[in-house]
């Protein structure tokens, strides 16, 4: 009976060996159970989905994400070069900005979502772990030979998250600029026990929070100092999928792939407004028509009525018809009760809209709502 | 009363010529929190290892299986409003349904808690 549980964690991306992280060992330590994702074994939960899903939202949760990539961008005309790959304005992207974009084939769809930091000569990447070796070899293709790809593989990338999380991190970064100061989107360079690391204010929980990219060699120092502060836990991957669902964002393999568009998903903003006029990008004709004339369907976040969750793939139906089908699923331990995310026709995606869902020979109630089901609570100063 | 286990961590305990089903304590570890259960109605006809009820847990559903052949004859109707019950007791409160037992041999071949444990230790 238990062969069912990790199906959602199975990569959809064939690597030779699972590889190891550098926490490997101290996530062992803490008795986490390990799975493989994304080519990695990586800690699946510690004490608890429900738990370490509630502990990040009231306190602070240290999550290990050093599956994904992080790549660094250098060269002459940088801006420029990096500009007909993403729809990103980087004339607007200024020192210490961080910025969300797409990685688009040529006809819009979604190769993956990353984000964009601008340092001080050059431009630095966090791309998705399952697709980080894809996105290399498209990146190296599509840019320039003078421009330098950097893949950062001995970095370790550290999220702390939660309400409590600026307190725990203030007590062990320091820098020019105190962490308080540091406001959604920004980032820094500070160091940590004598590490140089670089932090963001950004996660994936919807929560006020940091991404800390560190030396592989001191992750599991500075994971112990973080651990010592009694607002902190170890998170794992369990929690960060229920909290990212709860926080209305997409999961790149499962609401996002080729076969979707930004548009469809609702990622307009990761368009940048000159772009959408000018485009120059890759799948600028449709993605830029789109943004004009809107899509046939839309990704909607749905309540269900009852306990019963849908999970990815449960097809959506008014009537007869069927008109979507979820991508992604759960129980919300927020609002203990079930939650999906689904593309839907468009003429049914308004909120309000009464949807049914089928999930084995059952047909559950659901309706449209507004997104994120639980508010992000984001730190953008005053 | 003797209670039996499957490979599948179902455990069945066996009460004159009817019997009483659940997930063993390790198979609820393994799930972690348990959201809802799917159960089978009273009167569906249950086949051994065939389909009998579901386990959605955060993550993902699991099937249950019939440890042995026979009939469902109650649900148990407390996991509908508490299906932590499950996390909590799951082998006692915490049981899924009740059936008959069609064909008693079909008992033979299924652990007794002993064998389950020394099982569950080499997994």
């Amino acid at each position: 009976m238990l062969s069912g549980l990790l199906m959602s964690e199975e990569t959809e991306f064939e690597e030779p060996e699972t590889g190891t992280l550098p926490l490997d060992a101290w996530h062992r330590g803490k008795r986490a159970r390990m799975v493989e994702f994304a080519g990695y074994w990586m800690p699946i939960q510690y004490e608890g989905i429900v738990a370490e899903h509630e502990w990040t939202r009231t306190s602070a949760g240290l999550f290990d994400v050093s599956h994904m990539g992080q790549l660094l961008l250098s060269g002459p005309d940088l801006d420029a070069a990096v500009e007909t790959v993403l729809p990103i304005d980087l004339s607007t992207l200024k020192l210490g900005m961080q910025r969300y974009s797409l990685l688009l084939d040529e006809d819009g769809g979604v190769l993956d979502d990353l984000m964009v930091s601008r340092w001080a000569d050059c431009l630095y990447l966090v791309v998705n772990g399952a697709t980080k070796w894809d996105d290399i070899g498209h990146l190296r293709e599509s840019l320039p030979d003078d421009i330098t790809l950097n893949h950062l593989d001995e970095q370790a990338l550290l999220a702390l998250q939660g309400p409590r999380a600026v307190d725990a991190l203030a007590r062990h970064a320091k820098g020019d600029t105190p962490l308080c100061e540091l406001t959604f989107m920004k980032f820094g360079h500070y160091t940590i026990a004598g590490h140089a690391v670089t932090i963001a204010r950004a996660g994936y929980t919807g929560e006020d929070g940091f991404e800390i990219s560190l030396p592989g060699k001191a992750a599991a120092e500075i994971a112990d100092l973080l651990c010592g502060e009694p607002e902190v836990k170890p998170i794992g991957l369990g929690a960060r999928d229920s909290l990212r669902l709860e926080a209305g964002l997409p999961l790149y393999g499962h609401d996002l792939s080729p076969e979707t568009s930004p548009i469809e998903a609702g990622l307009v903003f990761g368009i940048n407004k000159r772009r959408r006029t000018a485009g120059g990008y890759p799948g600028a004709a449709r993605i830029n028509r789109e943004i004009v004339d809107g899509t046939a369907r839309r990704w909607v976040g749905l309540k269900l009525e009852g306990r019963l969750p849908a999970r990815e793939g449960a097809e959506v139906f008014v009537g007869d018809a069927r008109v979507g089908v979820v991508t992604s699923g759960g129980f919300s331990p927020t609002l203990g009760a079930p939650i999906a995310m689904a593309y839907v026709a468009s003429e049914h995606a308004g909120t309000g809209s009464a949807l049914e869902i089928l999930v084995r020979s059952k047909r559950l109630a659901a309706t449209v709502v507004p997104t994120p089901f639980v508010p992000h609570r984001y730190h953008r100063g005053k | 009363m003797a209670r039996y286990f499957t490979d599948e961590h179902e455990w069945i305990e066996v009460d004159g010529d009817s019997a009483t089903v659940g997930i063993t304590d390790y198979a609820q570890g393994q799930l972690g929190d348990i959201v809802f259960v799917e159960l089978p109605a009273a009167g569906t006809a249950l086949s051994k290892g065939g389909d009998a009820a579901v386990v959605e847990s955060v993550k993902a559903a699991s099937d249950v299986y019939a440890p042995i052949a026979g009939e469902v004859t109650e649900g148990n109707s407390a996991l509908e409003d508490d299906p932590a019950l499950v996390n909590t007791a799951p082998e006692g409160d915490g049981w899924f349904f009740r059936m008959t037992i069609a064909d008693a041999s079909q008992l033979d071949g299924l652990m007794d808690e002993a064998a389950y444990k020394a099982f569950c230790d080499s997994l």
